[in-house]
């Protein structure tokens, strides 16, 4: 092979090479749009007034003259203050909670040595594997039968605890070398000092990658709230938008509804754009939606 | 502080449910270690000698026998009462918290009337600090410092408190060799300086003879030995500890004695005064060799290692024990093999005569 | 003793919940199904066999969703799969933009699936102001608009399986880019050393190392078409049945409760014939990737 051939080979290889690069991003461009749209769509329809809404047959993909009125709207003519308001102490208190009957119960299983532990830890495995359809049923009966629908602690009291998350702080907590737990008990450490002083700040990712995703699963939950919830005055987000969607803004007032739409999904995606890496180093370790 | 061990015995479950056996970590230990000295616990890995270390800290309960600090009964007082500091292999240092704050951990524990004041504690921190030589590092974490450092730290942290024994667990096990070469020099240097009895675990014999008053060799879970590091370099008790101690590992050939002779094949290599006839194994360490024509032992010459200070002869015989003999001379002397063999006369006091069916030493009047 | 003692403290929160509200439920279920003509107001019941399950099983409502849960199954699983290897194949081969575009992707996940669905909604619906953007889009290529929303059965069910892959696709893209950053990069400097084809460092380097995770995605995918239920409600309204696009989890709540409900008995024997139908499934799920996957 002479130097000619070898820098056609070399252009030729280089030019397709650049072909399958544009291909690719032009690609994943495509699918980003597909993503990226819907959300522009509902921050577009959002600010677009009532009447330009309705006349445009054809949408118009931009708007020149954005209006905050929606937004008033959402807040006015239907309890979506509330209605946010309900899912936050019902996020807060569901996660608080949550955590500390987590920390406690992993703790025990990492750390404690007590008869019958390894018989009652495969009992929490094997609870992993239930469907959450196949006991709604009974919890919907017994918190109607407690008098508790339509309250905070229905809604709560069914999500306090989670296996799996148990399970995967009881491994986090099990990474924590054994000479540590040995140094603390050699110095007089108790067992709940060594757990506050040493092994819940070293697990404090794994703790925060716990309550980013319980917030996230809390945030959206509709079936509970659903079945356990009548009165408005309970109602979470996501019953909310059905709510609004089906009987909402007297008639079909869809930047009102988009107006909805963007306040619920907003906290969502600040906390997203913020814990961006956590949440998706999470995600990726074993969480699963709801 | 005196620690005592009186029929010490661990016993353990066996891992495997179904073998009933129980597995005998340490066996009937008795011996008493002497205040302000520094005494290694040497063994290879897996005798048990971890076990002995827990026992006398007290992170696990003996199944026989007892413990005495002095003359207080300790066998079933908790870690925290005993006074004991501990340092592991791996530091176990808490990872969030800084130099300081490690080595101010146990203070915080202390409750009631032991409870300190900041200032106090803050004094304490930095004279364990200083003790060690780190107290220009802490506000530092235990991942932004070398493992010498890291192993400094938890010693601070297990002198802290004043303890009047100090145990350490492999502590330069993690350490790369220069590093151990200074920190083992530097925890002789700080038993020194505060005389405070300290028991050390190590599997790395030339550790353990290098810094240690007093070495305690272990074999599962049985005491072998126990006695200054030189005494036990020379009169071994036997054949395990002969061979566990030394580099190179002292050369064992099969041999015999006849008539107050030990012979290795047909050649007389010693005197054997007062001892019977039988079968035994003839030990010689490396050093014990001297190059002599007209020497008894002809052995097939393989290679010259030059190590500078000194030569290594690597040689064969059909008597020898494991793969090649490795004789140890020093440099000037010129090793000239004749059709492949050399010849070796042995310095008596270099050779050990081992019983070929107990392992134990035979003595010889010299 | 005392050790014992601190160590049922810690657990008594998690073990009472779980006995509450998991355990105990867990056998009811199975005894409210073996409860014939119970009544909720009374709770009482005056037999006991597989009646429920008969009810259930030639219930018109419940066989529709029956069928609306295997068609979403069947397309959305194996394609949002697919799609997702696909990108996330190209997304480990790219430089610039990737962290961006892995954003992007991942969006989905955080975002209230009611309240994105309403969006689906406007998109694809029509009305009298306006036959919606989808629609003028497929008129605008010469096509003939249709209304997804109200419309006819199959684009309904186009709209459902869409929307259900663009859920969950930011989970699998995940999985499926951390998998691929795991291969050892080694593997491939070896193969270009031996100037091997990119089809074959695919299907021979690639895609065994990462079935694990791959296999891991179509079992949980499975699964999870199986409970599809707000998904549909987002996009349809709550009245599911009446749209004719219920599922099985849908008319377990519609059982249990809203216009049609108080009748958990038939909720669940549903919610039973379900649990089946996905344990079978994962069973031969597990038996099929035993022969297939590779795990190092």
């Amino acid at each position: 092979m002479d130097n000619t051939q070898i820098q056609t080979i070399e252009r030729e290889s280089r030019i397709k090479k650049t072909v399958r690069e544009v291909l690719r991003y032009l690609f994943l461009a495509i699918w980003g749009i597909l993503v990226l749209f819907p959300f522009y769509w509902m921050v577009l329809t959002s600010v677009k007034s009532y009447s330009s809404y309705n006349s445009e047959y054809v949408p118009k993909f931009f708007t020149l003259s954005p209006t905050l009125q929606n937004y008033i709207q959402a807040f006015t003519a239907v309890p979506l203050a509330r209605y946010f308001f309900n899912t936050l102490i019902f996020t807060l208190v569901t996660t608080g909670l949550m955590m500390i009957v987590i920390i406690f119960a992993a703790f025990a299983f990492a750390r404690l040595d007590f008869k019958g532990k390894d018989i009652v830890f495969s009992m929490f495995l094997s609870l992993m594997m239930i469907p959450n359809e196949l006991v709604i049923i009974t919890n919907f009966v017994t918190i109607t039968n407690l008098d508790l629908r339509n309250t905070y602690l229905g809604l709560i009291l069914p999500s306090v605890t989670s296996v799996f998350y148990i399970y995967l702080l009881k491994e986090n907590f099990e990474l924590i070398p054994e000479e540590l737990y040995k140094a603390a008990k050699v110095d007089g450490t108790s067992d709940m000092r060594y757990l506050f002083k040493v092994m819940i700040p070293i697990s404090k990712p794994t703790l925060v990658t716990i309550t980013i995703l319980k917030v996230i699963e809390c945030w959206n939950s509709y079936v509970w709230p659903r079945l356990i919830t009548d009165d408005k005055n309970f109602f979470l987000v996501s019953n909310g938008i059905q709510e609004i969607r089906e009987n909402g803004f007297g008639r079909e007032n869809v930047p009102a509804m988009m107006a909805a739409v963007v306040v619920i999904s907003l906290p969502l995606v600040v906390l997203f754009l913020i814990f961006r890496k956590k949440i998706m180093e999470g995600v990726a370790r074993g969480g699963t939606k709801g | 502080m005196k620690i005592v061990l009186e029929h010490l015995t661990k016993r353990f479950p066996n891992r495997n449910k179904k073998i009933k056996d129980e597995v005998i970590a340490v066996s009937d230990f008795n011996f008493t270690i002497p205040d302000g000295k520094l005494v290694g616990l040497l063994g290879p890995s897996g005798c048990g000698k971890s076990t002995a270390l827990n026992l006398i800290c007290g992170l696990e309960k003996p199944t026989e026998g007892k413990i005495y600090f002095e003359d207080l009964d300790v066998t079933d007082l908790e870690p925290e009462k005993r006074g004991v500091g501990l340092v592991f292999q791996n530091y176990a240092l808490y990872p969030h918290l800084t130099v300081r704050e490690n080595i101010r951990f146990p203070l915080e524990n202390l409750r009631g009337e032991n409870k300190l004041t900041r200032e106090v504690m803050e004094e304490k921190v930095l004279e364990a600090a200083r003790l060690v030589q780190i107290d220009e590092l802490l506000d530092r974490k235990p991942n932004e410092m070398s493992g010498g450092q890291q192993q400094r730290v938890a010693i601070a942290r297990a002198l802290v408190k004043m303890p009047k024994v100090l145990l350490l667990d492999e502590p330069l096990s993690n350490l790369d060799a220069r590093l151990r070469l200074q920190t083992r020099e530097e925890i002789k240097r700080i038993q020194t300086e505060t005389g405070i009895t300290t028991v050390f675990v190590t599997h790395d014999q030339e550790e353990a003879m290098s810094i240690s008053d007093i070495i305690v060799v272990m074999k599962d879970g049985v005491l072998q030995q126990m006695g200054k590091p030189q005494e036990i370099y020379d009169e071994p008790i036997n054949l395990f500890v002969a061979k566990f101690l030394g580099t190179p590992q002292i050369n064992v050939f099969e041999g015999y004695i006849r008539d107050e002779k030990a012979y290795i094949g047909d050649a007389v290599v010693m005197d054997a005064k007062g001892a019977g006839d039988g079968d035994v194994y003839v030990a010689v360490r490396p050093e014990g060799f001297i190059v002599d024509e007209n020497g008894p032992l002809a052995c097939n010459f393989i290679n010259r290692e030059v190590m500078g200070r000194d030569t290594s002869v690597i040689a064969s015989n059909e008597h020898f024990l494991g793969e090649n003999i490795r004789a140890i001379i020093p440099s000037e002397e010129e090793v000239v093999p004749v059709e492949g063999c050399v010849r070796f006369s042995l310095k008596p006091h270099k050779v050990r005569l081992f019983d070929k069916i107990i392992e134990e030493r035979i003595r010889t009047e010299s | 003793m005392k050790k014992n003692l601190t160590a049922w403290l810690c657990l008594l929160p998690a073990l009472a919940f779980l006995l509450v509200f998991m355990v105990y439920p867990l056998v009811d279920v199975f005894v409210y199904s073996f409860e014939e003509g119970y009544n909720f107001a009374s709770q009482s019941y005056f037999g006991v066999g597989l009646y429920n399950y008969d009810y259930v099983l030639h219930d018109p409502y419940f066989i529709q969703a029956l069928k609306n849960t295997f068609i979403i199954v069947i397309i959305t699983v194996p394609l949002s799969t697919g799609i997702a290897l696909f990108i996330s194949l190209e997304l480990s081969n790219i430089k610039a933009l990737r962290d961006f575009f892995q954003t992007v992707y991942f969006l989905p996940y955080v975002t209230n699936t009611l309240a994105v669905g309403l969006v689906f909604m406007i998109l694809f619906k029509k009305t009298p102001y306006s036959d919606g953007l989808v629609n003028i889009l497929i008129q605008l290529f010469g096509g003939k608009g249709v209304d997804f929303i109200d419309g006819p059965y199959w684009a309904k069910m186009f709209v459902m399986c869409f929307y259900t892959i663009w859920i969950v696709m930011p989970f699998k893209i995940l999985i499926l880019t951390s998998a691929l950053a795991s291969v050892n990069p080694m593997y491939y400097k070896a193969a270009k050393v031996d100037d091997t084809p990119p089809f074959r460092v695919f299907y021979k380097i690639t895609l065994p190392m990462i079935s694990p995770m791959v296999f891991y995605l179509v079992i949980t995918g499975f699964i999870g078409a199986f409970k599809a239920y707000s998904d549909e409600v987002a996009l349809f309204g709550t009245d599911l049945n009446a749209a004719g696009m219920n599922t099985i989890v849908g008319y377990v709540y519609d059982m249990l409760y809203g216009n049609s409900g108080g009748y958990p008995s038939y909720a669940s024997a549903a919610a039973l014939i379900l649990f089946a139908i996905v344990f079978t499934i994962t069973t031969i799920n597990l038996m099929v990737s035993r022969k297939t996957v590779f795990y190092s």
